[in-house]
């Protein structure tokens, strides 16, 4: 029965992953015309609200074309890779506290493995394999470069990820997400705040800018710079080959969103949420909740996109290596300060 | 155990394919496999955070940075260097030499006993933080120290090469 339950859990997360990836491109294209004083797609269905659909459409009808001189094995893992690694990120994310129905109690996160944060560094640091190989296997300058780039940001700003994160485990002292979203219950708790953006600032913010440098957003979208490098690591791709590269970025910013919002804001947690007596629904509007957050981070993304231009590339590097990581260190050592001086 | 005899076959299978892949982005491909099997090992022995470690570092950083340098080389096959037969007659029996070692060293030890944990939670990241920072203090302390010589080094010769192409 607990199997049948973790199946249709990982089904149910699965879809869910999918339908706000594809709404994310509509969201995307409403929020880019709302900046700049446009309409944005409103011809297919009521507001536009079938463009995905159509768009999805659109890429399984197109020709799927194969380079001749690309690695043609390599050429269809890439995007494959792209996507999986994109999806099993949620596996450890805690959607929301356990619902009991009838006798049953189900636990609404996949895996709550007791080195949850190191499995999500894990997989985003794989993620950069699926662009690397596409890119390389396309057999094209521009792919290649692009590949390149997407490689050595990626190295360039896990580091400065991993680093404020070290920072926040200081501060909960578990690596099991489970744990960490119990730890911030509530809004408030012991004359501070509960949330862990309210005690790591600092972490936060570069674990911020970290996010959008892994997930491939502007302004850190240098392996897909159109002014510089065509379409970048996928340039010759089509169809709905193209679609996986574009799903799996919209998936990891979900991914990624969903990361934050449990790491530093609370996750499913909600102000007041001692004054709901039924555990149900405490759980009910949890999740809610949760969803509203990672909604916030997603528009947030879609904001900047469409604000901040694209940096430079050794703009790029210079941020990470001179400004990000030397910060993140201080991070590291103001918290050591704090957890033995004064907390101690 | 039929685990272990599956992932242990998968190990030895795509290492042997990483030596004998023609094509050297191939051969790192196959590396990654051979490294996730490995992760799998450390999961099986109950060692999470050798085995996410293991994942990150070089699954994640280790191998991409290998794929990146690959990826900027000329791949053709003429500019190959072709190696002479001295070196080829060598390397056999070098290679034939180290198979005599490992073969013997192989009977000397006997049959490898059946892994019994003392503590089977040791590999968890609260415990092996413990133990490093308390019995292995020192080793750890110095092993963190070569690190920062090494990465200290290669920024000295990597400025040393541009103040050369400057001047």
């Amino acid at each position: 029965m607990e199997l049948i339950f973790k199946l249709a859990l990982v089904v149910v997360i699965f879809l869910i992953s999918l339908l706000i990836a594809m709404y994310s491109t509509y969201a995307e294209r409403k929020v880019a015309a709302f900046l700049q004083d446009r309409v944005g797609p409103n011809r297919a269905g009521p507001w536009g609200i079938l463009q995905p659909l159509a768009d999805g459409g659109k890429m399984f009808l197109k020709e799927e074309i194969i380079p001749t001189n690309a690695n043609t094995f390599l050429f269809i893992v890439g995007p494959s890779l792209a996507i999986m690694t994109a999806c099993i990120g949620s596996a450890v994310i805690p959607w929301g506290q356990k619902l009991t129905i009838g006798s049953y109690v189900i636990d609404l996160q996949v895996a709550d493995i007791n080195v949850g944060i190191l499995y999500i560094f894990g997989v985003v640091s794989l993620g950069v394999y699926g662009i690397m190989i596409g890119g390389w296997a396309s057999n094209n300058k521009y792919s290649l470069l692009g590949a390149i780039r997407a490689a050595s940001q990626n190295i360039s700003y896990e580091i400065a990820m991993g680093l404020s994160i070290i920072a926040l485990l200081m501060v909960t002292g578990t690596l099991s997400l489970r744990q960490i979203a119990e730890q911030q219950h509530g809004f408030w708790q012991n004359g501070y705040f509960a949330w862990n953006a309210f005690k790591q600032p600092l972490g936060f913010l570069l674990f911020l800018v970290c996010a959008f440098a892994e997930t491939n957003r502007s302004p850190f979208d240098l392996p897909e710079c159109e002014t510089e490098l065509v379409g970048g690591y996928h340039t010759e791709y089509s169809s709905m080959k193209l679609g996986f590269y574009l799903f799996a970025e919209y998936i990891n910013m979900f991914i990624s969103s969903a990361v934050m919002a449990t790491l530093f804001f609370g996750g499913y947690n909600f102000p007041f949420m001692d004054m709901i007596h039924s555990a149900n629904l405490v759980t009910i509007i949890g999740v809610v909740v949760l969803f509203v957050k990672i909604f916030a981070f997603i528009f947030f993304f879609m904001w900047v996109r469409w604000t901040i231009p694209r940096f430079r590339y050794d703009q790029l590097m210079d941020l990470g290596w001179k400004v990000l990581i030397p910060l993140a260190i201080a991070n590291i050592i103001l918290t050591g300060l704090w957890t033995t001086f004064i907390r101690g | 155990m039929n685990t272990f005899y599956f992932i242990a076959f998968l190990s030895i299978f795509f290492a042997i394919l990483v030596i004998s892949a023609k094509n050297p982005v191939h051969s790192i491909l196959y590396l990654v496999l051979t490294f996730f099997t490995f992760t799998i090992h450390y999961i099986l022995l109950n060692a999470q955070f050798l085995a996410i470690v293991n994942f990150i570092v070089y699954m994640g950083a280790i191998l991409v940075l290998f794929l990146y340098t690959l990826m900027l080389m000329n791949l053709n096959r003429d500019s190959e260097p072709v190696k002479s037969n001295l070196i080829k007659i060598a390397a056999v029996i070098g290679g034939g030499c180290f198979l005599v070692t490992i073969v013997a060293s192989l009977k000397a030890l006997g049959a490898s006993q059946p892994v019994v944990l003392q503590n089977p939670n040791l590999g968890l990241v609260k415990n092996l933080g413990k133990v490093l920072f308390s019995e292995y203090l020192l080793p750890f302390e110095i092993s963190s120290i070569l690190l920062l010589s090494a990465t200290v080094g290669a920024v000295l010769l990597a400025t040393k090469e541009s103040n050369k192409q400057t001047a």
